[in-house]
C-alpha cells in the first residue's frame, strides 16, 4: 500500500480507465500541454494522445455540451473544469441535456459521462473564485454527485463514476489536491452512494463531506479531549444520499449537527438536517445543527474568508448546544 | 498574416505637449504600480492570484484618453492598468490589495476586482468573459438617458472564445450601442497560446459576421492606439454603433505572479522586453520629437515610484476591516441599519 495525494489518486484513476476502455477520454481547459490547472491530467497527454487528451478553448458551455454530444453518441468524456466555479457557465448543458435527455426521451439512451473539478472556496479568491455549488448540483434529479474526502475514496469513486451509465458531477478542492493517504495498490472501487463513518462514535453525530471533514475531524479530537465520543460520517455521496448510514448513527447517538461549506440557505447541510430531523425525530434529544458558510459572497480579506467558512470553533459551539453542555 | 488595416486620422498629432506626455505618465504609473505589486507579492504581502499588466500599458493609456469621467468600462482579472487610466488612485488601489478597510472594495475583492465606480469602473470580474454584456448594458443605458456616453469593455484573446461574446456583439450590433469592444491579444490565455485557441487568425476580423467594424492595432504603439480609439469612439458616440479594436501586444509577465511559465521560453519573453516596451518604444519617440529629454523621464518615473511607495504606506498603516465586516454590503441597505425593514 503507497501513500499518495488525492491529486496522485485521481490521475490513477483516470489513468487506469483510459487504459481499460479507450471510449474514456478528458477534455478541459489546459488539461494536456499543461496538465491540468492543478496538474491532475499529469502525464495523460504523453500516454494517449491529443485525440483523448483535449485541450479547449476558454469555452465552458461549448466544451460541456460537447462532452455531452459526445456521451450520447457512444463515448465515455471526461470534462475538467478549472473550476466549478466556472461551471456555472455550463450548468444549462449540464442541466438540461446531461441529467435530463434520457427521462424525457423515455429512457432511450445513456449519458455515461463525468464532470470534474475543484469546487469550493481555496484562500484569497475572493467571491467570484470561492463558492461551494454542491447544492447546485445536487437539486437536479438525474445527476449523481460525488464528494470524495480522501484519496481512496477519490480514487474509488473516480473509477466508478467513469464507469457509471449516469452523468455523474465529482466535486473535488484545490485545498484537498495534496492530502496524502494510504491508497491500496491493487485496483478497486467505491461504489456510489455510500457513505463511510470516518470516526465511530456514540454520544453525538458530526455529518459532513469533502473538505469540511479536516475541520470536523479535528472537532471530535476536541470533543474526545473533553469526554465526549462524537462519530463522523462522511457522505462521500450527495445523489444518491446514504441516508441509511445518517440515520443509523443519529439512532445510536440521538444528536446530530450537519458541516457544510456552503453558502446555508437550501443546501446539501440544511436538506440533510431536513431529513435527520424528520425520520430521526424520535430518536433525537436536540435540535439538530447546521454548521454551513455564512450566508455571503467570500471576502477577499483572509481574517473575513475565514469568518465566513465553518470552523472548529463553530462545530464545539454547535455541540455546547445540541449537548447543552456550556463547560465544553 | 495581414489584417484589417485602416489609416486612421492622425489625431494624436494635433495634441499639445503636456496631453502627449501624459499619455507617457499614465502608463509609467501602471508600470510603477504593477512592479511593485509584483515585489510585494513575491515578499508575501499580498496574497491571491495577482495578474499583472505590464507590457500591454498603451493600450489602457491609449483607450482611456478619450473616456470622461462619465463614460464606462469594464475591466477583467488584469484590470490593475484599467483601473489607474480610468483615475483609481494607487493608494486606494494598495489598500484593496493588502485586503485593507480602505480599499476600494473595503478589503473584499482584493486583485481581481479592483474598481471605483466613482470614475466610471462597472465592475473588475474575474469570470473571463463576463464584461461584455454589462458594457452593452452601459451602452443602452446611455441610449435611454440621450446622453453621449460610451462604454468600453475591456477582453482578452482567450475571453474571445466564451460564448458571451457572440451575444453582446450581436445586440450591441442590431442595436447600434456605443460600445467599443477593446481586445488585448497578449498572445496568450494563461498557458494556451492565442492561435492554439482561436479560429480567427485575428479576433478584430470578427466583427465582419456582426456587420460592424473591426480594426488591429499594434498595441504597443500608444500613437496607433491612441488614433485608432479616437475615431472609434467618436463615431460610437455619434451614434454609429460599435465597433471591435482589437490590440496586439504581449503578456511579458508568467499569467500571474509566481506562474512558473514553462510553456514558454525565456528568449521569447526577453526579445518583447527589449524590442517590444511600449514605453521605451513611445518615451525614444517623444525624445526624437524634442518633447522629452532624459532627465524628464527619469522625473518621471521617480514621480510614479515616489506615488506608488506613498500608496504602499497608505496600505500599510491602514486597519484591517473587523471580522464582522464580512456580512456588511449584501443589500443596498444594510439591515442593521434599518431593523424595521427586516420585521
Ligand atoms: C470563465 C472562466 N474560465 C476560466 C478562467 C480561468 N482563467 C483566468 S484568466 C484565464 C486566461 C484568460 O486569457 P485572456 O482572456 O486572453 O486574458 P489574459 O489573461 O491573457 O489577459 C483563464 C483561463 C476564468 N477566470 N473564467
Amino acid at each position: 500500500m503507497a501513500e499518495i495525494t488525492y491529486r496522485e489518486a485521481l490521475n490513477r484513476a483516470m489513468d487506469e480507465e483510459m487504459a481499460r476502455d479507450a471510449k474514456v477520454f478528458i477534455l478541459g481547459e489546459e488539461v494536456g500541454e499543461y496538465d491540468g490547472a492543478y496538474k491532475v491530467s499529469k502525464g495523460l497527454l504523453s500516454k494517449y494522445g491529443p485525440g483523448r487528451v483535449k485541450d479547449t478553448p476558454i469555452s465552458e458551455l461549448g466544451f460541456t455540451g460537447l462532452g455531452v454530444g459526445a456521451a450520447l453518441a457512444g463515448l465515455r468524456p471526461i470534462v475538467e473544469w478549472m473550476t466549478h466555479n466556472f461551471a456555472l457557465l455550463a450548468i444549462d448543458q449540464v442541466v438540461n441535456n446531461a441529467a435530463k435527455m434520457r427521462q424525457m426521451s423515455g429512457g432511450q439512451l445513456k449519458v455515461p459521462i463525468v464532470f470534474r473539478g475543484p469546487n469550493g472556496p481555496a484562500e484569497y479568491l475572493a467571491s467570484q473564485h470561492s463558492q461551494a455549488f454542491a447544492s447546485y448540483w445536487a437539486h437536479v434529479p438525474g445527476l449523481k454527485v460525488i464528494a470524495p474526502a480522501t484519496p481512496a475514496d477519490a480514487y474509488g469513486l473516480l473509477k466508478s463514476a467513469i464507469r457509471d451509465d449516469n452523468p455523474v458531477v465529482v466535486l473535488e478542492s484545490e485545498m484537498m489536491y495534496a492530502w496524502k493517504d494510504e491508497v491500496p495498490d491493487e485496483e478497486f472501487l467505491v461504489p456510489i452512494g455510500k457513505a463511510r463513518v470516518a470516526k465511530e462514535g456514540k454520544d453525538l453525530t458530526l455529518v459532513t463531506f469533502s473538505k469540511p471533514i479536516k475541520i470536523v475531524i479535528e472537532a471530535a479530537a476536541a470533543l474526545v479531549a473533553k469526554g465526549v465520543d462524537a462519530e463522523v460520517i462522511d457522505l462521500r455521496s450527495i445523489r444518491p444520499l446514504d441516508e441509511g448510514a445518517v440515520y443509523d448513527s443519529v439512532r445510536k447517538t440521538g444528536r446530530c449537527i450537519v458541516v457544510d461549506e456552503s453558502w446555508p440557505v437550501a443546501s446539501v447541510g440544511s436538506h440533510v438536517a431536513w431529513l435527520v430531523s424528520k425520520h430521526c425525530f424520535d430518536t433525537l434529544d436536540a435540535q439538530v445543527e447546521l454548521v454551513s458558510g455564512e450566508d455571503v459572497p467570500m471576502p477577499y480579506n483572509h481574517a473575513l474568508e475565514i469568518a465566513a467558512q465553518p470552523s472548529v470553533e463553530k462545530i464545539l459551539a454547535a455541540a455546547r448546544r445540541v449537548l447543552y453542555r456550556e463547560d465544553l | 498574416m495581414p489584417f484589417q488595416k485602416r489609416e486612421f486620422p492622425n489625431a494624436f498629432a494635433n495634441l499639445p505637449k503636456e496631453k502627449a506626455l501624459a499619455l507617457l505618465e499614465t502608463m509609467v504609473r501602471i508600470r510603477a504600480f504593477e512592479s511593485r505589486v509584483e515585489e510585494l507579492f513575491l515578499n508575501r504581502k499580498i496574497p491571491g492570484f495577482v495578474h499583472l499588466y505590464i507590457g500591454e500599458e498603451a493600450i489602457a493609456s491609449g483607450v482611456m484618453a478619450h473616456l470622461n469621467k462619465d463614460d464606462s468600462i469594464t475591466s477583467t482579472h488584469r484590470g490593475h492598468g484599467h483601473a489607474i487610466a480610468k483615475g483609481a488612485r494607487i493608494d486606494r488601489m494598495m489598500a484593496e490589495l493588502y485586503g485593507k478597510k480602505t480599499g476600494y472594495c473595503k478589503g473584499k475583492g482584493g486583485s481581481m476586482h479592483i474598481a471605483d465606480f466613482s470614475v466610471g469602473m462597472l465592475g473588475a470580474n474575474g469570470v473571463v468573459g463576463g464584461g461584455y454584456n454589462i458594457a452593452v448594458g452601459a451602452g443602452i443605458s446611455a441610449r435611454i438617458k440621450k446622453t453621449d456616453q460610451v462604454a468600453v469593455c475591456f477582453f482578452g484573446d482567450g475571453a474571445s472564445n466564451r460564448g458571451t461574446f457572440h451575444e453582446a456583439l450581436n445586440l450591441a450590433a442590431v442595436w447600434k450601442l456605443p460600445v467599443l469592444f477593446v481586445n488585448e491579444n497578449n498572445q496568450w490565455a494563461s498557458t494556451t497560446p492565442t492561435s492554439f485557441a482561436t479560429s480567427a487568425v485575428h479576433i478584430a476580423d470578427r466583427a465582419k459576421g456582426y456587420g460592424i467594424e473591426g480594426y488591429t492595432v499594434d498595441g504597443n504603439n500608444v500613437i496607433e492606439v491612441y488614433n485608432a480609439a479616437s475615431a472609434l469612439i467618436e463615431a460610437a458616440r455619434k451614434g454609429k454603433g460599435p465597433a471591435i479594436l482589437e490590440c496586439l501586444t504581449y503578456r511579458i509577465k508568467g499569467h500571474y505572479v509566481g506562474d512558473p511559465e514553462r510553456y514558454r521560453t525565456k528568449e521569447e519573453v526577453q526579445k518583447h522586453f527589449t524590442e517590444n516596451d511600449p514605453i521605451i518604444r513611445f518615451s525614444a519617440y517623444l525624445k526624437e520629437k524634442g518633447m522629452l529629454d532624459d532627465a524628464g523621464l527619469e522625473a518621471m518615473k521617480a514621480a510614479a515610484v515616489r506615488e506608488v511607495a506613498a500608496g504602499e504606506k497608505f496600505a500599510e498603516d491602514s486597519p484591517y476591516p473587523d471580522k464582522e465586516e464580512a456580512l456588511d454590503d449584501l443589500f443596498s441597505f444594510s439591515p442593521k441599519e434599518f431593523p424595521e425593514v427586516v420585521r
